[in-house]
């Protein structure tokens, strides 16, 4: 149908056009493509009883690429046709992409939103038999924040002084070889930086005693070589005119960096700092191997294991039943929310915050 | 005719004074060097410790280490081997990059290149929030929605595909706990950040670039072949890369999809399998101390790999250095 009308117009420019102006489609025609290729898609499916919708679907998009191209090489010529093809498969890999992210989403709200209440914010699972709905997150978002708490305590001081370091201080191979371990801290999975902790600790104790603060020190391992990288970042924007003024001033360096290159990037630093936090937050590897998890609330960090909440949703799945998985959804909820207002917040400072002068 | 000359410029009256030495900046540099070198410290400590355990386990292994399939620590003699793990986290991955590198270009060029102006800010700015949810939430996602959602995909890949063996499934109703299910899920995890990383490349490709292809009558798509994606491609390598990092050491996901068997199979839809990292917390909670140990040599397997795939990707960043997007 929509072939007939594209010639029909082909066919009436013909005439009339020098060689040089080249043919167009109407502007209309992707839509009438994607009309005829609809059509033509639900026809094949209902003939052949296709009972999934995603392959009436993909058909249709078969169908749509494949029409554009030919009718677009017939009237305006291959590399249009490509460029058309293009541009189609650069649109369905989007839409490709934003079904199961959009899905993920919605699916963690949805269930999520189905459990969460006052009790579930207020009470551990100490005494809950998992087969039974009931009990709460309460003891995991204890440990979570302390644990993670613990970590930055740890890990920021490090990895802004390490930053500082690089920046104003570092020359040499010293410098270089601590930049090139940043980079290869930065890949380390995070189950390896909990075998690690855990290897230490049978070095120094024999013994592998589950603590939220093994934990800790496994999340500021993986922490801490990010506060490095977004420091570091920030402190080079800080503009040299500042450093330069305030040492002119006579002003120590020690100084110059305290109260003037630090201020001037903080809000960089911050954000960065959070979304570390926010990324350590949702560590889960390290807290299985050393840290346990437990039903029962455990407020001290140093000694017996703790839960925390990413590690209760891998606890709550493994359960298998549905009550647990209820549990595990509520919790993701939790934890979602929890990464995303610290992702907020940052991104909110980072835009309050930000360095005028660039460069 | 501005210049009024300039006073002479006086000789200094003594030479620069050599920086005074103030105990706070000694105090000072001294933190900032110590923590350094503390990371440094930490890293080396990593090597060390967990190659003295991984030794110790491996010498008392009576099974090829790199051959073995089986994964019996707790057996006498001890018999384990990474085979199976090896194999399956090779594959896993390679089916999340195949999946995730496509589309996350596609992404990337749909960003920058064809939404409108007002929705490509926007929908950058929503993926890079995805690529902060907690890899646990995409495996509870994966087991309780991805696996029955895929059992259609996989009945109808074994029935149209099963001839190129490995689409082939031996047991075409069970779940779809496969090493390709957790291919899919990694490419979803792994989306945002290769997105991110390759649209923020993208950004910097020189205007000039693009407008000249333009002037000489360059479709869209010719631009971007022309002009984008030769600028663009170490930079969307090393992006690949970062995302191939991330899929290797995945615990999670993999541990809460795959249906872990100590089966080295071909047919990718199968049931069976595992992955270093998956194994490491599944057999965890049971091992004795040797078992740990025995653990704790794959997980340095597993890094030295992780090792050589960031290096990789550092090494391709560092050629085109006005590009800094190692802080992903």
């Amino acid at each position: 149908m929509s072939d007939t009308v594209i010639d029909a117009t082909a066919a009436a420019g013909k005439p009339a056009t020098p060689r040089l102006a080249s043919r167009h489609l109407p502007r209309w025609s992707p839509l009438a493509i994607a009309a005829g290729a609809i059509a033509i898609a639900v026809a094949i499916g209902a003939g052949a009883g296709l009972t999934s919708h995603i392959q009436w679907g993909l058909i249709a998009l078969a169908l749509f690429v494949a029409g554009s191209y030919a009718i677009t090489a017939r009237v305006e010529g291959r590399r249009q046709a490509k460029d058309r093809v293009a541009t189609s498969l650069v649109w369905s890999s989007f839409i490709l992409a934003v079904v199961p992210l959009y899905s993920l989403v919605e699916t963690t709200i949805s269930k999520g939103v189905g459990v969460l209440d006052g009790t579930f914010l207020t009470h551990s699972m100490n005494n809950v038999l998992t087969i039974q709905p009931g009990g709460g997150v309460y003891h995991a978002i204890i440990g979570t924040l302390e644990q993670v708490g613990i970590a930055t305590v740890i890990a920021a001081p490090l990895g802004m002084l390490t930053a500082i370091y690089l920046v104003e201080y570092g020359k040499g191979r010293l410098a270089k070889w601590v930049t090139f371990f940043v980079d290869v801290m930065t890949g380390i999975p995070s189950i390896v930086a909990g075998l690690f902790i855990l290897s230490v600790w049978f070095v120094a104790l024999g013994k592998a005693p589950a603590s939220g603060f093994a934990g800790s020190l496994a999340l500021a391992l993986l922490m801490m070589p990010v506060v490095v990288r977004s420091t570091e970042e920030m402190l080079k924007l800080v503009p040299n005119e500042l450093r330069e003024a305030s040492l002119a001033l006579g002003v120590p360096k020690w100084r110059t960096t305290v109260k003037v290159v630090l201020p001037t990037a903080v809000g960089g630093i911050t954000t960065g700092i959070m979304l570390a936090i926010a990324r350590i937050a949702g560590e889960s590897a390290p807290i299985a191997l050393l840290v346990f998890g437990s039903a029962a609330i455990n407020t001290n960090p140093f000694k017996d294991p703790q839960s925390s909440l990413p590690y209760y949703i891998f606890e709550q799945y493994n359960n298998g039943n549905q009550p647990s998985y209820d549990r595990a959804w509520g919790a993701a909820l939790v934890l979602i929310a929890f990464v995303m207002i610290l992702n907020l917040v940052a991104r909110v400072i980072s835009r309050w915050k930000a360095p005028k002068a660039g460069r | 005719m501005t210049t009024t000359a300039p006073p002479a410029t006086r000789p200094e009256p003594h030479r620069a004074a050599k920086t005074v030495s103030r105990p706070g900046d000694r105090i000072f540099a001294g933190l900032a060097r110590g923590s350094g070198i503390l990371l440094l410290v930490v890293m080396a400590a990593i090597a060390v410790f967990l190659t003295v355990r991984a030794a110790h386990a491996i010498s008392k292994d009576h099974g090829n280490f790199l051959t073995t399939f089986e994964w019996t620590p707790s057996l006498n003699p001890p018999v384990f081997g990474i085979a199976v793990l090896a194999y399956g986290t090779v594959v896993s991955s390679i089916i999340a990059m195949a999946i995730a590198v496509p589309i996350a270009i596609g992404i990337a060029l749909f960003i920058t290149h064809y939404a409108p102006r007002r929705l490509g800010g926007p929908i950058a700015y929503v993926i890079d929030l995805l690529a902060a949810v907690p890899s646990i939430v995409y495996g509870l996602w994966g087991a309780l929605f991805l696996v029955p959602h895929l059992r259609g995909v996989n009945l109808w890949l074994d029935h149209y595909f099963g001839w190129t063996y490995i689409f082939h499934k031996e047991d075409p109703n069970s779940a779809a706990r496969s090493l390709f299910t957790v291919g899919i899920l990694l490419a979803i995890m792994i989306l945002p950040i290769i997105t991110n990383v390759s649209r923020e490349v993208i950004n910097q490709v020189p205007k000039m670039h693009e407008e000249a292809a333009l002037a000489l009558g360059a479709t869209r798509w010719e631009v971007i072949r022309l002009s984008v994606l030769p600028f663009a491609r170490s930079g969307i390598i090393s992006a690949s890369m970062l995302g191939l990092g991330r899929a290797l050491g995945e615990t999670m996901a993999v541990a809460t999809v795959l249906s872990a068997s100590p089966t080295l199979s071909g047919h990718l839809l199968d049931p069976v399998g595992g992955t270093f990292s998956q194994n490491i917390v599944a057999k965890f909670g049971e091992a004795d101390d040797f078992g740990r140990d025995a653990l704790i040599a794959s997980g340095l397997v597993l890094f030295l790999i992780t090792l050589l795939v960031n290096g990789a990707a550092r090494i391709i960043i560092q050629r085109r250095k006005e590009y800094s997007g190692a802080n992903a």
